[in-house]
């Protein structure tokens, strides 16, 4: 266990009759950073949660929060607070003591809870909406109340499950920045489980990638798009053209976007020929698929840099070139 | 389609007068002038004067009254713990069997639970040497055949509660205890009131089951009115059925609002 972590994870299963929702995972979570569990539908992100928060017993594995052994530890005495997917604020109550629950639980004075209440809602910036009821507010501002009550009692660690997933958009980009900055300004620490690996990308410190209720690999975003340490990692983070290697006991993934289109064959230090077979125009960059004379297909993105019509038609008979440290070797 | 809907309408109409008729003569004729029952006279309150200075049936609709009280509370925090416990205790072998158990009374012919409570006040009577017949064994009665109908009304009701609230009163610090008591119990307590109304009102006109368990000293307003009812029928009676009518549709109805509100 280094100093920095808060949360140590040691040979964590769960299991729920057959299924196996979380096998054998190990992990650290450390002191300020924002910790993102990314992976797809039933992986088991939400029970690894619920097992930090204390709703789920393990079958096997420790947890220990800040040093001590959770084992036993019922959920109102963890030191850790959890913001759920449906938000599942208390519908006859209003914002305001939605918010202070917490407090008042602690038993803290009414005045205490008052202002610690509004500065939250503040935080929020749901200042003047402490009398509402959750049914009378907007899904954003759900969001926020919910946040705001996880929040308030200055938990050591702060557990989010989707906590953008039922917003729009817009509102889920807007929202992005505006959980990091609490999340720096507080100076707390954040687990927060997505299956959006944009999300996961552009919010978090590290993140670790889940599959079948196991970790594939744990990092800070840019190590793990340019170094995924398997072909489920590279496929499920981003777009990756997966080559066989060494007669298929290795392989090489390699991004579209270190691909480069050229009409004539470059001095690249890896060149193959091909034609397109179709294009995907998505506005700031397109995205080609090409089939290479032994029938495979790569996919090329280029930006579009230019507001000129694309240089390359379907159809066309074009080279690709990558540079040798483009691709990164796999070996499972 | 008038032909339709006129040939509608009479169905109803004839369903609704099948339904009513007697209950709007009831209540007509505790206005009527006379003592026969099948001659209209002219209006007067004379029955409801009588009524009120009959001090066997009112000391007996006190006593239901209570009774109805007691025993609709003790259903409605037995009901309650039961039906809790059946929306969320674990799946468990049986499960199913002890479901089906808790609401059993309420398809019971209540001939059968008579005999059973009989039994089982007969019996703690000669080894116990109590409880007397009356009173409380009529609460006891009334209270183990009331419990299915307020488990069945909280189950229905947790069954589709968000448990996640529970969860995040816990993670917020609340014991299981607390969270219940500020989560869970006024979300519910709709349901639950719902579930006494309905047992208060069982209560109050059972007149098979009392018939069993009730002492010689103890008349309900039910055992009161069939006993009169059977030495000759006095307008008086109908005074008495419109009041429990009123009470019957005030205490339905407000179930009903109840149940149908969500929060
Ligand atoms: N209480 C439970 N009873 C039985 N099976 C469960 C239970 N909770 C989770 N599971 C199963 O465990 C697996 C992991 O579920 P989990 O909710 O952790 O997935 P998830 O990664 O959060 O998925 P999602 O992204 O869809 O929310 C799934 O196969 C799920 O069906
Ligand atoms: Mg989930």
């Amino acid at each position: 266990m280094t100093a920095a972590a808060i949360v140590t994870l040691t040979g964590l299963a769960k299991r729920f009759g057959s299924v196996t929702a979380v096998e054998r995972v190990d992990l650290e979570i450390r002191r300020g950073e924002l910790f993102a569990l990314l992976g797809g539908s039933g992986c088991g992100k939400t029970t690894l949660l619920r097992m930090i928060a204390g709703f789920e017993t393990p079958d096997q594995g420790r947890i220990l929060i800040d040093g001590q052994d959770m084992t036993g530890v019922p959920p109102h005495r963890r030191p850790v607070n959890m913001m759920f997917q449906s938000y599942a604020l208390f519908p006859h109550m209003d914002v305001a003591a939605n918010v202070g629950y917490g407090l008042r639980r602690d038993g803290l004075p009414a005045p205490e809870i008052a202002r610690r209440v509004g500065e939250a809602l503040k935080q929020v910036r749901l200042g003047d909406l402490g009398e509402r009821r959750p049914a009378q507010l907007s899904g954003g501002q759900r969001q926020r109340v919910a946040l705001a009550r996880a929040l308030v009692k200055r938990p050591k660690l702060l557990l989010l499950d989707e906590p953008l997933a039922a917003l729009d958009r817009k509102l889920r980009e807007a929202t992005r920045f505006e959980l990091v900055r609490l999340q720096e300004e507080l100076g707390l620490t954040f687990v927060m489980v997505t299956h959006d690996q944009e999300e996961a990308m552009s919010m978090a410190s590290r993140l670790a990638v889940m599959d079948k209720g196991r970790i594939e690999q744990v990092g800070p975003p840019h190590e793990v798009y340019e170094r995924p340490a398997s072909r489920f990692v590279a496929d499920f983070i981003g777009i990756a053209n997966i080559l066989p290697l060494d007669g298929g006991r290795a392989w090489l993934a390699l991004r579209p976007e270190k691909i480069a289109l050229f009409a004539a064959r470059p001095d690249t230090d890896h060149a193959e020929q091909g034609r397109i077979v179709d294009i995907a125009y998505e506005g700031d960059r397109s995205l080609y698929r090409v089939g290479l004379l032994d029938g495979s297909l790569l996919q090329v993105s280029t930006a579009n840099t230019a507001r000129i019509a694309a240089a390359f038609r379907r159809g066309d008979d074009v080279w690709l070139g990558w540079a040798a440290d483009a691709g990164h070797r796999l070996d499972k | 389609m008038a032909a339709r809907a006129r040939f509608a309408f009479t169905v109803l109409a004839f369903g609704y007068a099948f339904l009513y008729l007697p209950i709007a003569l009831v209540i007509v004729y505790s206005f009527n002038d006379s003592r026969l029952v099948t001659v209209w006279a002219g209006f007067s309150t004379k029955w409801w004067s009588a009524l009120f200075a009959n001090e066997a049936m009112l000391s007996a609709a006190w006593l239901s009254l209570r009774i109805a009280f007691v025993s609709a509370t003790a259903a409605a925090l037995i009901g309650l713990a039961a039906g809790y416990a059946l929306a969320r205790a674990p799946r468990f072998p049986g499960r199913t069997l002890f479901g089906s158990l808790v609401i059993a009374p309420m398809v019971m012919p209540e001939i059968v639970m008579g005999i059973a409570m009989l039994l089982l006040f007969v019996g703690s009577d000669s080894l116990l040497g109590g409880p007397q017949r009356g009173f409380l064994t009529i609460v006891i009665a009334h209270t183990t055949f009331a419990i299915a109908f307020v488990a069945v009304v909280v189950q229905a009701r947790l069954a589709d509660f968000d448990r996640s609230l529970e969860e995040a009163a816990m993670d917020l610090g609340a014991t299981p205890w607390t969270a219940f008591l500020t989560v869970t119990l006024p979300m519910i307590a709709p349901a639950v009131a719902s579930g006494w109304l309905l047992a208060f009102t069982l209560s109050l006109d059972d007149l098979v089951l009392t018939q069993f368990v009730a002492g010689a000293q103890s008349q309900t307003l039910p055992m009161q009115v069939y006993s009169s009812v059977r030495l000759g029928v006095d307008p008086q009676i109908n005074a008495l059925a419109t009041l429990i009518v009123i009470v019957a549709v005030l205490a339905l109805t407000t179930s009903g609002w109840l149940t149908r509100r969500r929060i």
